[in-house]
């Protein structure tokens, strides 16, 4: 190694990674595997197809099934930088960390790693409900890549951290589920890695978890160690790291000190004017049987626009389809602003009566729509998302980002002063005003 | 964290040498320096293996021994009267059959527990890098412990047999006994290496999940364990010794009692075979393994 590249503990070179179509993501929940059927099917359709196509060469056809999950990637992280990655669902973010942790290989490109790579990710990997909470630590501490010496060393820190001192040797299938997440996380947290990689950590676990996890997060960059922060959270990337990458569709579109990329993030991307598409590659498998097609918003007109009047109501379409019949299904919207933060969540089957109607639907094509009243947003920019889910059962697709526009506050009360009004809604109070 | 004083900080473990990940093609590097690395790694999922598999039962790791007594128990009473099951060997049949299982249930056991281990394992594959062939080396080691358990049993009976004079059998150590941690380091290959390819083609093909048990009793009886290898006629005698567990089984037999057939050129057809399953194994699995957090 030259001296002058001591201080890049990342090196990314122009990685790839290709998946076969249907392979993408192994989730667990729904792992796609061949059997030797289909296997000896396709060998058996083989000479069929040859003499179908007059054995012409069909120089794509082993192409036609693969994409890029990641392509012509390049970066470099120094030492002690806390860099966030961010982008939509399918941009490629888990694949990128996947490779850098070494769980699958590049299909291209290189990268070079200097130091161990821990992930906040991992948390209980490998975790037995049989065993103690004691052999676990072991267990799961020998998994992480610790030594032995290394483990007797940090046990009573983990342990103390984790305060499940009176249950050490207890089986962790009788702990709590708050329990578990707390030792799980005390043994990944004292890994103690150069690179660090923390990939939406802040979705699982209570307030607290969070809170511990950001916390250790803070600690890991104050020791000069390197942060891979990937999160949809934009206040929590604003406030975490100084600079990020923003990866759209596998490539990384764009490198900037944080607030520039979240801006460049929230603007760019979403290019159809007040209307966004999912192509198969942008959801996610285990979001079957539920399948988003597009969501759009309309004028009061009914044209789908990217800027729409505040004075005006806004209506909200989601179009989807169900391969199969959901039970319990709600569709709904979040609106966010660009900072991220919440400015309400509303679900289609909000009304008693809709649910009782439409809470069980059959396999089809539907659209779901809402109108927002007039009078409501303030002027600036808006992000729309979506969920689809069965309360408390499962959460079958949701896409925090899925579209944005902006809200043109003209004819609205109090328009006639030329001045920003703060907050994200504008709506028309009654006044009164008396003298008494 | 706050506790980091220059004490604990020098035994801090050093930074590893820069890593390069780049796609692999063909034959992948076998990468044993990483399996080194990651040694306690090995005896950590062992331990755990056993651990699990005894938890929650009341006779606990006795079953190690209680397995193997029982299954000959069960043969003695069905072929101990059989024509030629023991045949010539000059040795009571359960101490025959018991010699014969214990090298048979370790390849056994390890290969039904390590044809689904990488897939029963799924959330490590899919979440943190270490070597993935310590996921399928575990079980057969931690049959190997079993079998080692269950081998004292088989001291004492030889024990037993030895010092009964009833009995009017004649056991006595031969002097081929050395050759004994040979034939299990036989069976040792020969476990790993079908363990390897099942466990990796479970993980495209899970139909090799259903395969397991069925090959398994197959295997059982084209494998001298309830009968003797002298049973079968002389003109498949090649055939049959392209089997390693047939080496691996005379082996012990040979060994412990001194019968016949003893070790001949037909020991190194089994051993070559051995070698084969375990060598192209280790290559399939390094092969497959590049994409097994894609498929799994």
């Amino acid at each position: 190694m030259k001296s002058s590249m001591n201080d890049t503990v990342i090196r990314v070179e122009n990685l790839g990674k290709q998946y076969k179509i249907g392979l993408q993501q192994g989730s667990g929940l729904q792992s796609r595997y061949r059997t030797l059927t289909d296997t000896i099917a396709s060998l058996a359709v083989a000479p069929v197809r040859a003499l179908r196509s007059g054995f012409k060469r069909q120089p794509n056809a082993r192409q036609r099934n693969r994409f890029w999950a990641l392509q012509d990637i390049s970066f470099d992280v120094r030492r002690g930088q806390v860099l966030g990655i961010i982008g939509r669902n399918g941009a490629g973010k888990s694949t990128l960390l996947k490779i850098l942790s070494r769980v699958t290989e590049p299909s291209a490109g290189w990268a070079e790693i200097h130091g161990r790579v821990g992930s906040l990710l991992e948390v209980g990997t490998g975790f037995h409900p049989e065993l103690t909470g004691r052999e676990n630590i072991y267990l799961n501490g020998a998994i992480l890549g610790m030594k032995r010496a290394e483990i007797d060393r940090k046990f009573d820190e983990i342990v103390a951290f984790s305060e499940v001192e009176q249950f050490l040797d207890t089986p962790v299938k009788r702990y709590s589920s708050g329990m578990y997440l707390r030792l799980a996380f005390a043994v990944a947290a004292h890994l103690e890695p150069e690179i660090l990689v923390v990939d939406e950590v802040l979705a699982v676990g209570d307030a607290e978890f969070q809170r511990k996890c950001l916390g250790k997060m803070s600690d890991v960059a104050q020791q000069g160690r390197t942060v891979l922060f990937v999160s949809h959270n934009m206040s929590a990337i604003l406030r975490l790291t100084e600079e990020t990458i923003v990866l759209d569709r596998g490539r990384l579109a764009f490198r900037a000190p944080t607030p520039q990329a979240v801006d460049f993030y929230m603007a760019s991307g979403f290019s159809q004017a007040g209307e966004r598409n999912w192509e198969a590659h942008e959801i996610p498998a285990e979001a079957a049987p539920f399948r988003p097609v597009s969501l759009r918003v309309r004028d009061a007109r009914g044209r789908p626009v990217d800027s729409l009047r505040s004075v005006e109501p806004i209506t909200v379409e989601f179009e989807y389809t169900l391969d199969a019949p959901i039970t319990g299904l709600r569709v709904g919207i979040y609106l966010l602003t660009m900072r991220g933060e919440y400015v309400f969540a509303s679900f289609d089957t909000d009304d008693p009566g809709l649910f009782e109607r439409f809470g069980a639907r059959p396999a089809g094509h539907y659209i779901s729509q809402g109108v927002l009243p007039a009078n409501l947003l303030n002027e600036g920019r808006y992000v729309l998302g979506v969920n689809a889910s069965s309360f408390r059962i499962r959460r079958y697709f949701q896409d925090e980002q899925a579209l944005v526009f902006s809200v043109d506050a003209a004819g609205a009360p109090g328009k006639q002063w030329p001045e920003p009004r703060v907050g994200p809604i504008r709506p028309a109070i009654e006044w009164k005003i008396e003298r008494i | 964290m706050a506790m980091n004083d220059p004490a604990t900080a020098s035994l801090k473990t050093p930074i590893p040498p820069p890593l390069i990940l780049r796609p692999t093609r063909g034959l992948a590097a076998l990468n044993l320096r990483d399996l080194w690395i990651y040694r306690e790694l090995i005896y950590f999922m062992t331990w755990r293996d056993l651990k699990v598999r005894y938890k929650q039962t009341v006779l606990g790791a006795s079953w190690a021994v209680l397995q193997p007594l029982l299954q000959t128990l069960v043969f003695t009473l069905l072929f101990n009267r059989a024509a030629g099951f023991a045949a010539d060997t000059g040795i009571p049949y359960p101490i025959f059959s018991f010699a014969a299982l214990l090298p048979w249930n370790m390849f056994a056991h390890a290969l039904s527990t390590a044809g689904h281990s990488l897939v029963n394992n799924r959330s490590m594959l899919t979440k943190v890098y270490f070597p993935r062939l310590i996921i399928p080396m575990s079980p057969v080691l931690a049959s190997l412990v079993d079998f080692l358990i269950a081998f004292g049993v088989l001291i004492g009976m030889m024990l037993f047999y030895h010092f009964d004079p009833a009995a009017g059998y004649n056991i006595h150590l031969t002097s081929a006994l050395w050759t004994l941690p040979l034939f299990l380091l036989l069976a040792l290959i020969t476990t790993l290496g079908v363990s390897l390819w099942l466990s990796a083609l479970n993980v495209i093909y899970r139909d090799v999940g259903h395969v397991i048990p069925f090959l398994t009793q197959i295997w059982f009886f084209i494998t001298p364990v309830v009968y003797s290898s002298q049973a079968v006629s002389a003109k498949w005698q090649i055939l049959y010794a392209l089997n390693p567990m047939v080496g691996v089984v005379n082996g012990f037999r040979w060994a412990l009692f001194g019968t016949r057939p003893a070790p001949g050129p037909m020991l190194f057809a089994s051993t070559l075979v051995a070698f084969l399953i375990l060598v192209s194994g280790l290559f399939y699995f390094r092969n497959m393994e590049r994409t097994f957090a894609d498929e799994i």
